[in-house]
């Protein structure tokens, strides 16, 4: 049976091109991906993220839970609002899901899971919240749009009026408020500036067709993929699953090793990686001549093979663009094979765009002497 | 609605066939398909001089979404192809059936389109597809 959020005939009504997403009726495109995807770098886009989890963490151990749970650390959220990218491992240190935690105040957290995940991530957490004090509340009756775009916060606080306005335009990047009912976030997955709004599923429909009015375009899930992939933002199930860990695809920077007595699960096997040395690293990818570049393709060096991750067309750079997991000491070059023909490619450190402009530097070939 | 010329015969894959006057085959794909694809931003064009069994696979259209495989309705030898679609892809989804032509074939037998659906046919096929 498949699951229908509450903006689904507004989707409709808007032309959409509905496929299956997890088990989700969702819309890929309303016409052309290319359009929306350049309505969000010039202007500003709406996207349904109704199919994310709300998961509301409370209790006297609330933090303490987290601090086991995930292995990023909730101390550093110290104002109220502040949010916090994470990765939860398993015992092995696999990702089970990437997530991003919202400090509400002293003992209550707000977590945003994927949609894909959600019943293991919830099974896991419960499972692991055993013993601790603390409540989990997955609230049904709720939706959720991203406003992205260099003029989505000034539409959004022009549509929620000044009062909510003047509140939301006072915060900073990866911070969030209440005003009533409505959850205000500055986060999302483009690259670009913008908001993301939780909201009784009741009144979803009406902050939608109120930013269209003035001018916010809806997007599909085709675009949002081409923008976050432009940004670099890695995608559950494509740059990380249970068997990769975060050392191992580009995010180490979301783990928090110090202090180094929080003992979150996974720290054990993630550290004896860590001591060994990680193997792979995840490099950006441009493609020099024409094609398109996938994942699962065979990325080939002198130092290797390595796979791609996500792979697509970048419209904002008009040329193929991927991420991909290879050898540490895979250098500035490579070759990609596609469909039997081995193509050449640069790699690239990225993101490719962001707030619209082109921002991936390229590497320096390393010296081949060594001076150790 | 999907656009489908009635002088044209169609596939199961969504490739179009128009017969010249001098008996060669121009071959592209249906307003339909490139509709599924969305923007077009790359293809891979068959060889010309190739020599092309029936469905089989011959050229790869890419959109910003996937890659798709284009299967020849026909047997017979590629004699031109469009070039144009090297630099301007987006062409097969602003006009299918015209400038977005793929690739013309010399066939094996005229009769080969025989096989093939007309356009009423192929209308219902899409009218299923969109259900």
């Amino acid at each position: 049976m498949a699951n229908r959020t509450p903006l689904y005939d507004q989707h409709l009504a808007m032309n959409a091109k509905i496929v299956d997403f997890s088990g989700w009726e969702m819309p890929i495109h309303y016409g052309s991906q290319l359009n929306e995807h350049k309505a969000v770098r010039s202007d500003a886009g709406m996207f349904d993220v109704s199919h994310m989890n709300v998961l509301d963490l409370r209790g006297r151990e609330a933090k303490v839970f987290l601090q086991k749970l995930v292995a990023n650390d909730v101390a550093r959220l110290k104002s109220e609002g502040k949010a916090l990218y994470t990765c939860m491992l398993n015992e092995q240190a696999g990702v089970i899901d990437d997530l991003i935690i919202y400090f509400i105040r002293e003992g209550d957290y707000r977590i945003v899971l994927n949609a894909a995940t959600r019943e293991k991530d919830l099974a896991w957490i419960t499972e692991q919240s055993a013993g601790f004090e603390v409540v989990l509340d997955s609230p049904a009756d709720l939706a959720m749009i991203a406003v992205q775009g260099p003029n989505a916060c000034a539409k959004t606080e022009q549509v929620l009026g000044e009062a909510v306005g003047n509140k939301i335009a006072k915060l900073k990047p990866f911070n969030a408020c209440f005003c009533d009912a409505l959850f205000v976030a500055r986060t999302g997955y483009t690259g670009e500036k913008g908001y993301e709004i939780i909201l009784p599923a009741g009144d979803v429909v009406a902050l939608w067709q109120q930013l269209h009015q003035v001018g916010v375009v809806p997007i599909g899930l085709g675009a949002r993929d081409t923008l976050r992939l432009e940004a670099a933002m890695s995608l559950y199930g494509a740059e990380m699953d249970e068997t990769i860990s975060p050392l191992a695809c580009g995010l180490d920077w979301t783990v928090a090793w110090q202090p180094a007595g929080r003992n979150f699960i996974g720290r054990r096997a993630l550290q004896a990686q860590r001591d060994a040395g990680v193997s792979t690293k995840l490099v950006g990818l441009l493609l020099e001549g024409r094609g398109v570049l996938r994942g699962h393709q065979k990325v080939i060096s002198e130092s290797g093979e390595g796979e791609i991750t996500s792979g697509t067309f970048s419209p904002s750079l008009g040329k193929s663009i991927a991420l991909a997991r290879v050898p540490v000491a895979m250098g500035n070059r490579c070759q990609v094979e596609i469909r039997g023909k081995r193509l050449n490619a640069r790699v690239v450190k990225p993101p490719f765009v962001r707030n619209g402009e082109a921002c991936y530097k390229e590497l320096v070939e390393q010296s081949s002497t060594h001076n150790s | 609605m999907s656009n489908t010329p009635n002088e044209l015969f169609y596939t199961k894959s969504h490739e179009w066939v128009r017969i010249e006057d001098d008996g060669t085959f121009t071959i592209g794909i249906s307003d339909h398909a490139q509709a599924l694809l969305g923007d077009i931003v790359y293809i891979e064009l068959p060889e010309v001089d190739s020599e092309l069994d029936a469905e089989q696979d011959c050229a790869v259209i890419e959109s910003v979404k996937a890659a798709s495989d284009l299967y020849t309705p026909v047997a017979g030898t590629v004699i031109a192809v469009n070039e144009e679609l090297e630099d301007a892809p987006e062409t097969i989804n602003g006009d299918a059936y015209g400038e977005g032509w793929i690739f013309k074939l010399q066939p094996t037998s005229l009769d080969s389109v025989k096989g093939l659906m007309q356009a009423e046919e192929y209308s219902a096929l899409v009218a299923e597809d969109d259900e």
